[in-house]
């Protein structure tokens, strides 16, 4: 113990002296160093052990063209950009084996540049080894990747048979009408859900969507299940099989219904489903239809969700469809009760006065009926409603109603507003639906042209379906009818418009919508 | 000078043989290569014995000694041990000790003065040494490492200690044994120095590994070179020359 080279105590307590690291020569070269596990200077080391001996300095890699996948093997390919940490995690897994066999563990890599059309991927790898005692050496290795060329399976199917699908989702409902379909077209276009589909044809009753992957139908189905009432059925068809290894390829259908109750419809309840449903009056209108059936008595201003699989049991038809809906004007209000909110839509309960358009001037005809559009209308608006009165109906269950109760003549259902045609100021995308050219009947096409017009004219007024889809800014839109428009038109609102960003590309648009379209049905 | 030299093609001499002053314990090898060369250095000056201890070739590790005296630990059988009495000189006392740390060439480094023994070797082992091989004892670790007689070498012109042994113990062993003391490697970096190299006050003998820088320090710590002048350019020339191709 020399004196003067004991440090003070660091109020431990317990007397510890410093240590102070001798030198030792290094045992090749001789220089003076501080001793380490393998008491052989930095440069000796790195001279005498190699420790990327037996590291591979070449390796290959396949690429898909078609759809820049990169193979990882077995099978699977996974999508990666150039230089990308995708791409870096790929090479660096065929390296794993060789890697680990040796001991060796990675503590960097990087990119080195090469042209990509040289088809070689160059990484810089850092590689650290325990050798001789147990010291460890870092050193870099290059590693230099062949890039071959490879259409992958999926790529390879497609280029040969284009059309080949291996499921459809053929999505049915049996009414006359197309409203159903060009909502459940915007809510596709919305949410992508057709982004999949290899091709969408229309068929008489509906659409049909094909798709490559049976996964990707389910995906559809699982979507058609949250928004709107359905039906399906699925079948599979086989198409060929290996038998060597037991592979079985098929052919998937998956076969929707949508409940042919539509909104605006008029139902006939039987007596039991009125008793079933709590007594719900025997005529009810369709309000809403989401993934349930919203029924609204209008007597009672009792709103009923329907599921279903309850609808399945009962299976009622609609007796007037919005097709038959007459104009009527409205000539005297008398509010009942206040204004109430009924499961979010508000209703008003009053006694109407109202004459047929057609009878007005012509006769005296009038009627007096209540109605649960109270809020809307006031004395010589144009209503549209069923006319019961002068209806001649095929319904067992509206016989029934009209022996047991007394119906009213008219039942109201919309306000009407003047026809004009005017151009708006937003726009709908549509999706590219294939036409069946071989169905179509004598006048359809107007038939279609009107149904989509009208569909047009619901989105305006009704502010909760247009919550559901995405509209577009019109630019060609010109206002010189603003003041002409009539105060109470329903118009929508500049702020729930996306601004339209066409690339020249019309798939592309990047939304600027002020208004959270959040409230996604999903 | 200091020899290179391979028991068996092992490189770790201190394992298989024992040198001091007044005798040399060899380990019974396969070939006589091992034996030879301790024969043509010592023949002439000091006897060179083939034993085993205990039946075992390691005998450089079991037992310790200088001009002195010899320990042997428990393990010896009788025939090794009279084997040993018959072959030394009467002045070495040759004593068989009964001690639970029965490699003694581990646990107790010696020069003909002091000697230097593991923290926990028994009292009466302790007096043992003293009385046997005539030595101040010093219960001591090597930079940490308690197996003092396997981490360091020395006789009674200096000594080689472990590369790790902080400049304060360096100072400290110094003190105690009174020789100068340096720490290096044996062997191509290896840090079991009794293990490589048995060395006494005018030879040593290295393992083969051993680079000609690590043979330059331990023939300048033990004071080799100046032991036979006249061969001095030999010397540097084995010690210059790394390997043999």
């Amino acid at each position: 113990m020399l004196p003067g080279s004991a440090a003070p105590a660091a109020g431990s307590g317990m007397f510890v002296p410093t240590q102070t690291v001798g030198t030792v020569l290094c045992c090749i070269c001789g220089v003076s160093m501080q001793p380490n596990p393998a008491n052989m200077c930095a440069r000796c080391l790195r001279a005498r052990v190699d420790i990327t001996e037996g590291v591979p300095r070449h390796a290959a890699v396949v690429y898909c063209p078609d759809c820049a996948s990169y193979l990882q093997p077995p099978r699977s390919w996974l999508r990666a950009g150039p230089e990308s940490p995708e791409l870096m995690q790929i090479l660096l897994r065929r390296l794993n084996r060789p890697l680990a066999r040796l001991r060796i563990s990675l503590s960097g890599a990087e990119f080195v540049f090469s042209e990509p059309h040289s088809k070689r991927l160059r990484l810089k790898l850092r590689l650290r080894r325990e050798v001789l005692h147990g010291v460890v050496i870092e050193q870099t290795h290059p590693v230099e990747f062949t890039v071959h060329d490879r259409l992958c399976d999926a790529c390879a199917r497609a280029q040969s048979n284009p059309d080949q699908w291996v499921a459809v989702v053929q999505l049915r409902q049996h009414v006359p009408h197309r409203r159903t379909f060009l909502y459940l077209e915007q809510l596709f276009l919305k949410h992508g859900q057709a982004s999949l589909a290899l091709r969408v044809a229309s068929a008489p009753g509906g659409l049909d969507f094909f798709f490559s992957s049976r996964s990707h139908a389910a995906r559809l189905v699982d979507f058609l299940t949250t928004v709107a009432p359905i039906r399906t059925q699925t079948a599979k068809q086989l198409v060929s099989h290996n038998t060597k290894s037991s592979v079985y390829n098929y052919k998937h259908t998956f076969s929707v219904e949508i409940c042919p109750i539509c909104r605006e419809d008029l139902i006939a309840l039987s007596p039991q489903v009125s008793r079933d449903l709590g007594g719900l009056g025997p005529l009810v209108l369709c309000i809403k239809v989401t993934n349930a059936i919203a029924l609204l008595d209008p007597l009672t201003l009792r709103v009923h969700h329907l599921e279903e699989k309850k609808y399945r049991a009962y299976n009622f038809k609609a007796a007037l469809t919005s097709k038959q809906l007459v104009e009527y004007i409205v000539l005297d209000i008398e509010h009942e009760s206040p204004e109430i909110t009924v499961d979010g839509s508000r209703y008003q309960l009053a006694y109407a006065q109202v004459a047929r358009a057609s009878d007005f001037g012509k006769n005296d005809t009038m009627f007096t009926v209540r109605t649960h559009l109270g809020h809307l209308l006031n004395p010589g608006d144009l209503a549209l409603g069923y006319d019961l009165y002068g209806a001649n109906l095929n319904d067992d269950d509206m016989d029934t109603a009209m022996m047991r109760h007394s119906l009213p003549e008219v039942i109201l259902v919309k306000k009407s507003y003047e026809k004009r045609p005017r151009t708006r100021r937003w726009k709908l995308k549509r999706l590219p639906v294939e036409e069946d050219g071989a169905n179509k009947a004598k006048g359809e096409e107007e038939k279609r042209a009107d149904e989509y017009e009208e569909f047009l004219r619901d989105l305006e007024r009704n502010s909760e379906m247009r919550f559901q889809i995405d509209l577009y800014k019109d630019e060609d839109y010109r206002s010189e009818m603003a003041s002409t428009i009539g105060d109470d038109v329903p118009s929508v609102p500049i702020e729930e418009l996306i601004d339209d960003l066409s690339l020249g590309d019309d798939d592309e648009d990047e939304g600027e919508d002020a208004n959270a379209h959040a409230g996604m049905v999903a | 000078m200091a020899n290179r030299i391979q028991f068996e093609n092992n490189c770790e001499i201190g394992v298989f043989s024992k040198l001091t002053n007044a005798y040399c314990l060899v380990a019974i090898g396969g070939s006589e290569n091992f034996y030879s060369v301790f024969e043509s250095e010592l023949a002439d000056v000091i006897p060179v014995v083939k034993t085993s201890i205990g039946g075992t070739r390691i005998i450089g590790r079991l037992c310790v000694g200088n001009k002195n005296g010899l320990l042997l630990p428990h393990t010896t059988t009788d025939q090794e041990l009279q084997h040993l009495r018959n072959c030394l000189p009467d002045q070495v006392v040759v004593q068989r000790i009964d001690e639970r740390l029965s490699a003694l060439g581990n646990c107790i480094a010696c020069n003909d003065h002091v000697a230097l023994t593991h923290p926990d070797l028994d009292k009466a082992t302790e007096e043992l040494i003293a009385d046997v091989l005539g030595v101040e004892v010093f219960r001591q670790t090597i930079a940490g490492n308690i197996l003092v007689g396997s981490y360091c070498a020395f006789s009674n012109r200096g000594g080689l200690v472990h590369p790790h042994t902080s400049i304060e113990d360096l100072d400290e062993l110094s003190t105690l044994l009174q020789v100068p003391l340096v720490a290096g490697t044996v062997n191509r970096g290896s840090e079991v120095i009794a293990a490589g190299m048995t060395v006494n006050d005018w030879t040593a003998f290295c393992g083969s590994d051993t680079t000609a820088t690590e043979l330059s320090v331990i023939e300048s710590v033990f004071k080799l070179r100046e032991s036979q002048p006249a061969a001095i350019v030999d010397d540097m020339r084995k010690s210059l020359i790394d390997s043999y191709v």
